[in-house]
Order: structure tokens, then C-alpha cells, then sequence
């Protein structure tokens, strides 16, 4: 007798214990295998877009935080960026590097969020690797305290410049971390790169081709994984990654393996430049000195673009000549990202399909803006 | 090696060889392309070897009261450069032009929030349903007589 | 008194019961003394498991915490020792949901049971010298037995809770549970036939050497199917909550989540202790005879945190990838393992038919040369199946050539 089998819509999400904040996945199963997936979102949708056409320039600032809430500072940084295309203004460079810094500690911090969770979805129910990320981010979360007073929600990045200076005792904090997070992420890489069940789950699975990847839109460490070398803060260098040197770490399989090891490098590449910031940086002026409340031209666009963790931040700002802008588009990578649902899971199994999701690394707050 | 904006006159000579009816005008960073054609100027410069505009950066829509216009911004990944196509439209009750998703897989997510948003339809995506709103919801918010 | 235990009584063989038994035969009629006696032991069994639980929650809270970096519950009582006790009152005190589509008996019925294989196991585990409630024949047959049983409750609680990721961790169980009965069985053949009686006590008297040095591979084979058995990480898929929620325990709340949640950790132990009586030589030590139980709780101890060790290490391993662990890599070490022992018993154990401490020292010797073989072969072998060649990805066309398929 042949076994009757059909098929079974289950909705994960939007309360789920790895879905990154509230997002549904409505998936259909031959089993344990993924025949269809369609992504519901909007959840957490705040209207930031229209929010943005009734604050004036500076006022944005506060919202960019709670787009990707786990890196507030690019977000500040992206925005920041487009004011100044759109004002026709360079910020100083004291402040282009502070920029730069706090960027790439955010983007350190951002990394092992996402390594972390990635991990935690793969099973290691401990916790052990998310404390590990943890236990790091904090230090950085500390060193933001210093210099603006918040830990998640920064506003730290100001059109023209920076809030304000870092304080004196900053400086030894950051060195002092930066003598303790080597070995904290060496002993991260050390319990999760060479694990043979990681290698097991990860390896081959969900590879997302090039060209699909680029037809798709994907940008950040989930296109570089794929095998494309595209790294905003080289091709378009902003702020001062101009003055720095590093280099783009590239996947070669486009596997949740590939994309976790990309982040890890990247980790590597982000020390590598704060410490050629702080080694770099010179005393000067921190802010521009424009006016309380900024006005652009009437008739004005710019679409400034960094690259955050999660890949472009774009901000695409119409100016009408008020004080506030006419339109504020806000192209975010984790929304983007999301196009290769189908690509990455269709054909796998449940187990991998929350991997893949994570190794994809979104934010809800910035899906659903 | 920076990336180039390409100047519109670049982008809109090299269009208007192969898609002579497809360009409105230019200005200097932008394309003006005509709405009904968006999709063919998008297939072109997707597949054309000098500009290789094989990555949809961003879509958006602005909405100017008397018209809305839809902003592409692309990049090519491969020459290392970037332009801005525009495309105007009239009227605010059913506007709507083709869909580049069969040209960029990327604008599937940005066409839906668009429609949901801004209330421009994008004829021939597959499933343009609202994405950020529940369906049901009147109105479209990003519009600027929504209050 | 008057009442006697016949020399072949279960209680006879147990000086603790007949102890009971005298005592209450000075007041009581001799039918009421024996339940008595009986119903002393299982109280003290049954008491020893659950408690065994609590602390074990507790135990596994702070160790896991520890690997972490962080402290873990330390509130309540001295070193948070007090936690399970709030859990409990937690617990208790929660409304106690049932779905309304869920199947009521079997939904309700399904903790109860999983509870019971765990406290019926350790009726056979010798706990000291002559203490332990049953030295059945047939010992090591009644683990497997009753052990294999918790699968039917996990079953039975993802099919009730109509929810469809209860019932993928149903399903998954199941799954995992049958294959890795089979490796299990065979790699305690091994044992059997060392010490020549399925009865645990004996395989203990029997363990001049530890049976994990003499049985490396059994012990491997048995340790990590064990681990299956119970849905410890790496192999657990029936609960993976990152997963499929909470598993087949997804619908169950308050005091049904608690016994549960009891029945998951008394397994735990109690499967500890089998493994403490096969194959670390149970209460064997220095002064066995006064300290037997202390040895027994040390090695339990031990074992338990090699559990608690591989969970904080270790990623979940995918169905299909812990399938294939059993069937071809388990499987076939338990297999070797059997052939190997059987060829060895017998041309070692001589005229004398039994078996020496340098026989089993010999053996010792052998099978863990061959373990190192067998597993480092085996691994080799699965592991280049594992990561079998990919199709190579196409890269980015030059500009120029047409871009990807349109979809």
C-alpha cells in the first residue's frame, strides 16, 4: 500500500522563537521539506517614511535609530550622509573619523549579533557562542555610553559632524577593549569555525548563486558571500574609509557557511580599521557650524548610500525647500535580502530553513520600517 | 577605483540609439524615460554591455500633488557605476505603469511597497498586494493628502 | 517474629528491605510487612529520581550558565539550590491549558506516562553493594525495554496536541528513537557476553576493569545512542526550539509542562545510572562495601556532566544528518564491536570458561586500538560524504553577457 501523503501550510511566525522580532514565514512542507515559502511582514511597520516628512533635518536623526536597531550608528551615518549630498556640506575630518569609528564599532557589534543568533538557531540551546558575542558587544555598547549617553538608540551622528567629542576617558576605554577583544573573538572562532557539526549543517546548504544574488538585489556580506568582492566603503568610499586600508573578505560557495565566515572576517577588518582611525585621528573640530535648522534647496535630491552590516543603506532625500524633508526613502538591505527567500529555501529542510533565515541576518525594524 | 555617476545625457544617448522613443528628456545626473516604457529602458540597460545595469539599487516614488514620480536608482556591479532613471506620472486615481520585476527579481518588495504606500500600480508583478499594511487598509499613506 | 523472607525473595537479597521487613513484622502481619518493605524501597526510588530532577535542573542551569559566562539562578537559597522549588510553585500555580481541539485522554495521559519509564528503570540499577529493588535476570533487556517506551508518550503528546510542530517533534522523535534502538541493542551484546548474565548486578560484579575500557566502542555507541534516546543536543530535533517552538511539548503548560519537564531530566538520570552500572563498574571503588552509593553518586555525577558539557558544545544536528550518524556510523562500530568481542571471549576465556582480570585487561588493550581504528576510519568515510562536492556555483557573467534568468 503506497503511503498518502499531502502537503501542510504551517505559518512561522510571527511568534516564534527565531523569526528576528515579529515575521511570519508562511511555509508548505512535503514533510520536512520546504515546497513553497512566502514571507509576511510588516509587523512592526512604524511609518518611519512619513514620520520623516514632518521633522526637520536633524530631528530624522531619532528615527534612523529604530530602523535597524542593532546598528543605530550606520543608520545615523547613512542619513547623516544624505543630508550632507543634499546641503552640499562636508563634515570635518575629526569628525569623518569618529564617524568612521563608531561605524565600524557597530559594525563589529552588529556582526556578532547576528553570528550569535545564527549560531543559537543551529542548536546550541547553552547559549554558549550568543553569551560569547554578548559578553563583546557589551564592551562596545559601554564604549558608546561614553560617548553619547545611549547604548541602542545613539542619535550620535549629526548632519555636519558628530553630537559632540569624545570624552577624555574614552579613548583609554577603547584601547582597553581593544586589548581584550582579540582574544574574546579568538576563542568565539575557536569553539564555532572548526566545529564538524556546524561544518555538517552549514556547508552546501541554501548556496545562493551570483547572478541571482545581484538580480535579486542582495547586497552586503550576503552578496559577498556569493562571490562578489562589492563593498560600498571601497567602491563609493565615504567619511574616511578613503584613508584607511582593508580589505573585503570574499565566500566562494554563497552556503550559511561562507556567509557566517564573511561576517567573521569582517570582524577582523573592522579592527583592523579602528585601529588605524585612532591611530590616525587629529584633534579639530568635530561639527560643522550650520544653522539649528537646516534648509536645502527647493527642487534638491540625494540618495546617500553606506554600507551597513547588513548591506546598502540608502537614504534618498527630496528636498522642497522647508525644513523638513519633502520625501525621505529609506532603501534597507534587510528588506532587499529578504527577495532570496524562495531561492535559499525552497527545497531544504524546516531545520535548515531557520539557519538560512539567520545566516541572511535581517532586522525587522528595518524590514518593516 | 570609485564608482562613476553617469551623466543622464550618457545614459539617454546610449538608450535613445537602441529605444528611440523610449527617453523624454534628460537632466544632468537624472533619465526621464517614458512611464510605458519603463520596462523595455530597464531590460536595455540591464542588458547592455556598456552600462550593465545589473543591480536595482533602490525604487522609490515621490509623490508631487500634480504627479507622482517613480525614481530607479542603479548601479552596474561589473563597470562600476551608477545612474538615476525617472519616469513622471499624471493623475492620482489609478496610476500605474509596467513592472520591472520581470527585469530585476529586486523590485518585487519595493513595487508592493510602493502600491502599498504611494497607490502607483505596477501592471504584470506577479503579486502586487499590499506588503507593510493589512489588505483592507484605505488609502495609501506615503500619498501627501493622506493625514 | 514469626515472619520470614524465603531465601529467593527479591527483598531477601536487599539488607536494607529486610530490615524494613523485620521491623515491621514485630508489629504488623507478614503480608503487611512485606508491602511495606516494598513500598519503603519504591517511596525512596521513586523520591531519589525526582529529586535526583530537581537538582539536576538546578545543576544543569548553573554548569550550562557557567559555559557561558554568566552565573545562573542564584537567588533562591544558598547557590539558588532553592530554584527548582520555585519553578515547581511556578508551575504548579499556572493554569494548566488543553487545547480545545487537542484529543483530552491522550493529551492528559501522555505526561503520566513518560514519567513512568524513567522511575521504572531504575527498579534493576544497583545502587550499592545488594541495593537495589529488582536484580532481574533478564536486567539489561527490561533498560531496553522500558526505556524504548518513552517514545510512545512523546508520541502520543505531538499527535494530541493537534499542533503542527508538536507533531513534527513527534514525528522526528519516532524517527530518531528507531534507529538508534538498533545500535544500541548491539553494542550491549558486547557487554552481555563479557560478563555472561544480563543481570546488572552481575555485569557490576563482573567489571574487574571498567567496561569502558574494555568496550570503548560499546561505550561510545551506547553513550551517544543514549543521548538520542533522551533528545540531548546534538540530537535534539524533537524539541529543537529554535525550531520547530518547543516540540512535541509545545501545547503543555503548567503541572503537565512540570512532569514533563521531570520525566525529560529523570531519563537523564536515570539512563545515567545505567550507563554508571554497565559500563563504569556501578558502586565498585575503594571501601565499596561501606561508600558503594558515594562511588555510584560520583559517577553518576560524572556522567551527568558530560551530558550537560556536550549540550553547552555543541550544534543540533539536522534528521537526515542524525539518521545516517546511526545507521552508518553507529551501526556499523556496534557491529565491529560485536564481532570483535565475540572472537575474543572466545578464544580468551580458555578451558576455565570464565574470563581473568588480564583476560580483560588484554581485551582492554585490543578494543581500544580497534576503537581508534574504527572510529577514525568511519569518520573519515562519512565525512567525505558529508561534504560531498557542490556544483559549482556560476559566477558573474562579464559585463555584457546576458544577466541572470529573468524570473
Amino acid at each position: 500500500m503506497p503511503f498518502r501523503t499531502e502537503p501542510m501550510t504551517v505559518n512561522i511566525g510571527p511568534q516564534h522563537p527565531s523569526t528576528h522580532g515579529v515575521f511570519r514565514l508562511r511555509v508548505t512542507f512535503d514533510g520536512e521539506v520546504i515546497t513553497e515559502v512566502e514571507p509576511v511582514f510588516g509587523y512592526l511597520h512604524r511609518g518611519t517614511e512619513k514620520l520623516a516628512e514632518e521633522r526637520n533635518y536633524v530631528q530624522v536623526v531619532t528615527l534612523t535609530d529604530r530602523l535597524d536597531y542593532v546598528s543605530s550608528m550606520t543608520n545615523n551615518q547613512a542619513y547623516c550622509i544624505a543630508v550632507e549630498k543634499l546641503l552640499g556640506v562636508t563634515p570635518p575630518l575629526r569628525a569623518k573619523y569618529l564617524r568612521t569609528l563608531v561605524a565600524e564599532l557597530q559594525r563589529i557589534a552588529s556582526h556578532l549579533i547576528g553570528v550569535g543568533f545564527f549560531l543559537q538557531e543551529l542548536g546550541t540551546f547553552g547559549g554558549t557562542p550568543l553569551m560569547y558575542c554578548f559578553r563583546s558587544r557589551e564592551r562596545i555598547l559601554d564604549l558608546f555610553e561614553m560617548l553619547c549617553g545611549a547604548r541602542i538608540t545613539v542619535s550620535y551622528l549629526r548632519p555636519g559632524g558628530v553630537f559632540s567629542d569624545a570624552p577624555a576617558d574614552f579613548w583609554p576605554a577603547l584601547d582597553a577593549f581593544m586589548q581584550v577583544f582579540p582574544g574574546e573573538l579568538a576563542e568565539l572562532e575557536q569553539l564555532v569555525l572548526e566545529n564538524e557539526i556546524l561544518m555538517v549543517r552549514t556547508r552546501g546548504v541554501s548556496p545562493l548563486p551570483l547572478d541571482v544574488a545581484v538580480n535579486c538585489s542582495v547586497s552586503g556580506p550576503v552578496l559577498r558571500a556569493s562571490g562578489l568582492a562589492w563593498d560600498w566603503r571601497k567602491e563609493d568610499p565615504y567619511d574616511a574609509y578613503d584613508q584607511v586600508r582593508f580589505e573585503v573578505p570574499v565566500g566562494t560557495n554563497g552556503d550559511n557557511y561562507d556567509r557566517l565566515w564573511v561576517r567573521m572576517q569582517e570582524v577582523h577588518q573592522s579592527l583592523s580599521i579602528v585601529r588605524q582611525c585612532v591611530a590616525q585621528i587629529e584633534p579639530g573640530p568635530v561639527r560643522l557650524d550650520l544653522p539649528l535648522v537646516l534648509r536645502a534647496e527647493a527642487g534638491v535630491e540625494a540618495y546617500g548610500r553606506i554600507e551597513s552590516p547588513r548591506g546598502e543603506l540608502g537614504f534618498y532625500l527630496v528636498s522642497d525647500g522647508g525644513i523638513s524633508p519633502y520625501r525621505c526613502k529609506i532603501r534597507s538591505p534587510s528588506l532587499l535580502n529578504l527577495t532570496v527567500t524562495e531561492h535559499l529555501l525552497v527545497g531544504w529542510k524546516l531545520a535548515d530553513m531557520i539557519v538560512s533565515l539567520g545566516s541572511v541576518d535581517i532586522n525587522m525594524g528595518e524590514v518593516d520600517r | 577605483m570609485a564608482v562613476r555617476a553617469l551623466t543622464g545625457q550618457e545614459v539617454a544617448q546610449r538608450l535613445e540609439a537602441a529605444l528611440p522613443d523610449a527617453v523624454e528628456r534628460w537632466e544632468p545626473e537624472v533619465v526621464w524615460v517614458h512611464p510605458g516604457q519603463i520596462s523595455t529602458a530597464c531590460r536595455f540597460l540591464r542588458d547592455d554591455p556598456e552600462l550593465d545595469f545589473r543591480f536595482l539599487s533602490s525604487l522609490s516614488a515621490v509623490d508631487f500633488i500634480g504627479h507622482f514620480d517613480l525614481v530607479y536608482h542603479l548601479t552596474s556591479l561589473g563597470r562600476r557605476h551608477t545612474a538615476v532613471v525617472k519616469a513622471r506620472l499624471y493623475g492620482r486615481d489609478t496610476p500605474s505603469l509596467p513592472s520591472v520585476y520581470p527585469v530585476w527579481q529586486g523590485a518585487d518588495f519595493q513595487e508592493r511597497e510602493v502600491w502599498d504606500l504611494m497607490g502607483v500600480r505596477f501592471e504584470g508583478h506577479p503579486n502586487l498586494k499590499r506588503i507593510m499594511l493589512w489588505e483592507g487598509f484605505e488609502g495609501h499613506p506615503l500619498r501627501k493628502d493622506f493625514l | 517474629m514469626s515472619c520470614q523472607l524465603a531465601a529467593g525473595n527479591i527483598l531477601y537479597e536487599n539488607p536494607l528491605l529486610r530490615w524494613v521487613y523485620d521491623i515491621a513484622g514485630t508489629v504488623a502481619p507478614c503480608w503487611a510487612a512485606y508491602l511495606a518493605a516494598g513500598l519503603a524501597f519504591m517511596l525512596l526510588l521513586v523520591n531519589g529520581v525526582l529529586i535526583g530532577t530537581a537538582i539536576l535542573t538546578w545543576a544543569e542551569r548553573r554548569i550550562l550558565a557557567r559555559f557561558a559566562n554568566r552565573i545562573g539562578p542564584n537567588r533562591w537559597g544558598p547557590f539558588g539550590l532553592l530554584q527548582p522549588l520555585a519553578d515547581l510553585i511556578k508551575l504548579l500555580t499556572k493554569e494548566s491549558l488543553t487545547p480545545r481541539s487537542a484529543d483530552r485522554i491522550v493529551f492528559n495521559l501522555a505526561p503520566i506516562l513518560m514519567l513512568m519509564p524513567a522511575l521504572l528503570v531504575v527498579a534493576v540499577v544497583p545502587f550499592a553493594r545488594n541495593i537495589a529493588l529488582a536484580d532481574l535476570s533478564i536486567g539489561v533487556l527490561y533498560v531496553l525495554a522500558i526505556s524504548s517506551l518513552t517514545i510512545l508518550a512523546i508520541f502520543m503528546a505531538g499527535w494530541a496536541s493537534q499542533n503542527r510542530f508538536a507533531l513534527f517533534g513527534a514525528a522526528r522523535g519516532v524517527a530518531v528513537l528507531i534507529s538508534y534502538e538498533v545500535p544500541v541493542v548491539l553494542s550491549l551484546l558486547g557487554v552481555v557476553m563479557l560478563a555472561g548474565s544480563m543481570s546488572l548486578n552481575d555485569i557490576v560484579a563482573a567489571q574487574a576493569v571498567p567496561f569502558f575500557l574494555v568496550q570503548p566502542l560499546a561505550f561510545f555507541v551506547f553513550f551517544t545512542g543514549v543521548s538520542a534516546e533522551l533528545n540531548r543536543t546534538p540530537f535534539d530535533v524533537a524539541e529543537g526550539e529554535s525550531e520547530i517552538v518547543a516540540g512535541y511539548h509545545t501545547e503543555y503548560s503548567g503541572i503537565k509542562f512540570a512532569i514533563m519537564q521531570a520525566a525529560e531530566f529523570g531519563g537523564t538520570i536515570t539512563a545515567s545510572a545505567v550507563i554508571v552500572s554497565l559500563f563504569l563498574a556501578g558502586w565498585a571503588g575503594p571501601l565499596a562495601g561501606y561508600l558503594g552509593w558515594l562511588w555510584f553518586l560520583l559517577k553518576l555525577g560524572a556522567v551527568l556532566f558530560v551530558f550537560i558539557w556536550v549540550r553547552a558544545t555543541f550544534p543540533r544536528l539536522r534528521t537526515d544528518q542524525i539518521m545516517a550518524f546511526s545507521w552508518k556510523f553507529l551501526l556499523s562500530l556496534a557491529l565491529i564491536n560485536l564481532v570483535a568481542t565475540a572472537l575474543e571471549v572466545y578464544f580468551l576465556r580458555g578451558d576455565s570458561r570464565t574470563l581473568t582480570t588480564v583476560d580483560l585487561w588484554v581485551m582492554a588493550g585490543i578494543n581500544l586500538a580497534l576503537a581508534a581504528v574504527a572510529i577514525g576510519a568511519f569518520g573519515r568515510l562519512n565525512r567525505a560524504q558529508v561534504q560531498r562536492v557542490r556544483p559549482p556555483l556560476p559566477v558573474l557573467a562579464p559585463a555584457g553577457a546576458p544577466a541572470g534568468k529573468a524570473v
